[in-house]
């Protein structure tokens, strides 16, 4: 097989199996977010402020994947 | 359409290549600066109009933002100038490559584009200096705010060997910052700008504009991000931990 085919198709692969762990993680984490704010909706901005820098480390593993994903293709 | 990892470079000034994302960086950071210069003529109003009450926006709601993080308005008041810095120059270079022009305007070479501007987020380069200069801020103002023996003291803990370990991996930990706050903004923006190439490639007309959209809101997001994070370890750094 070409080495263009086997690269377009590792680039793919890895985006696909790499995001699904982050993308659970963050589902799982805003539910719980939500949940708590709804709990306690005065001390809303406090575990908005931590959620959104929680969802930033989670989505940093997926760039991580998708950073790999672009060097396997383009270099 | 050629898509290139690395920044392209355009020409050489003594043997230092000068490319593209170099070129537009220098731009932004010299637009900024004298925008900011020829404003600062005429700051003496007490009460604000125009774009002096503009910029008064920005910052008292920059101020406000961090403030929530560090519950301590002194403390802001220290770390603003590195943090807001970080903010108002990692926001314009993302929003950078929404302009027209980025990435489409360039020299013909055989049969590529070798584009003459690209935004600074999309070159490692520029996206690990500033994640570099964060992390050593972050030891600067550790060890200033609370003394050098207390700062290293995080780190070689010989209480007992469980705190000893931990110290070591909080070190490593240091370095893990330095490659995913880099990692983060790079990502991000050099995935968005692929997004927007092959979008306007493939559809030029409408198609492109709910994209266009997503990459204003990223942008804004990944500055966010950068700066509050920088913000959460520097206000870390600063207190000594109380079990």
């Amino acid at each position: 097989m070409d080495l263009a085919i086997i690269k377009t198709i590792v680039a793919g692969a890895t985006i696909v199996l790499g995001a699904i762990v982050p993308a659970a993680s963050i589902g799982f984490m805003s539910s719980r977010a939500m949940e708590a704010i709804g709990r306690n909706p005065e001390a809303a901005p406090r575990i908005q402020t931590a959620m959104v820098l929680a969802i930033a480390f989670l989505e940093a593993i997926a760039i991580y994947v998708l950073v790999i994903a672009l060097i396997v293709k383009f270099v | 359409m050629n898509i290139s990892l690395a920044a392209e470079k355009i020409f050489h000034l003594y043997s230092f290549p000068l490319t593209n994302s170099l070129i537009t960086a220098w731009l932004l950071v010299l637009t900024i600066a004298i925008f900011l210069i020829i404003i600062s003529k005429s700051l003496t109003k007490l009460v604000p109009s125009g774009m002096q009450n503009f910029l008064e926006l920005i910052i008292e709601s920059l101020l406000k933002l961090f403030d929530q993080v560090t519950q301590d308005r002194k403390l802001t008041k220290k770390f603003f100038p590195i943090v807001g810095s970080i903010f108002i120059v990692v926001i314009l270079s993302n929003w950078t490559e929404i302009l027209p022009g980025i990435g489409s305007i360039g020299l013909k070479e055989n049969h590529h584009l070798l584009p003459l501007f690209r935004s600074p987020s999309t070159d490692l380069n520029f996206t690990a200096a500033i994640a570099i200069s964060a992390v050593l801020s972050i030891q600067f103002f550790g060890i200033v705010l609370i003394g050098l023996f207390k700062h290293l003291g995080k780190y070689f803990n010989f209480k007992n060997p469980i705190k000893l370990f931990v110290g070591l991996l909080e070190m490593v930990s240091e370095l893990a910052k330095i490659l995913s706050f880099s990692l983060r903004l790079f990502g991000n923006i050099f995935a968005g700008e692929v997004l927007l190439l092959v979008v306007a490639f493939l559809v030029p007309f409408i198609a492109p504009l709910p994209f266009y959209f997503l990459e204003i809101f990223v942008g804004f997001i990944q500055a966010l991000i950068f700066s509050m994070l920088t913000l959460v370890f520097l206000t870390a750094a600063a207190k000594i931990e109380e079990h």
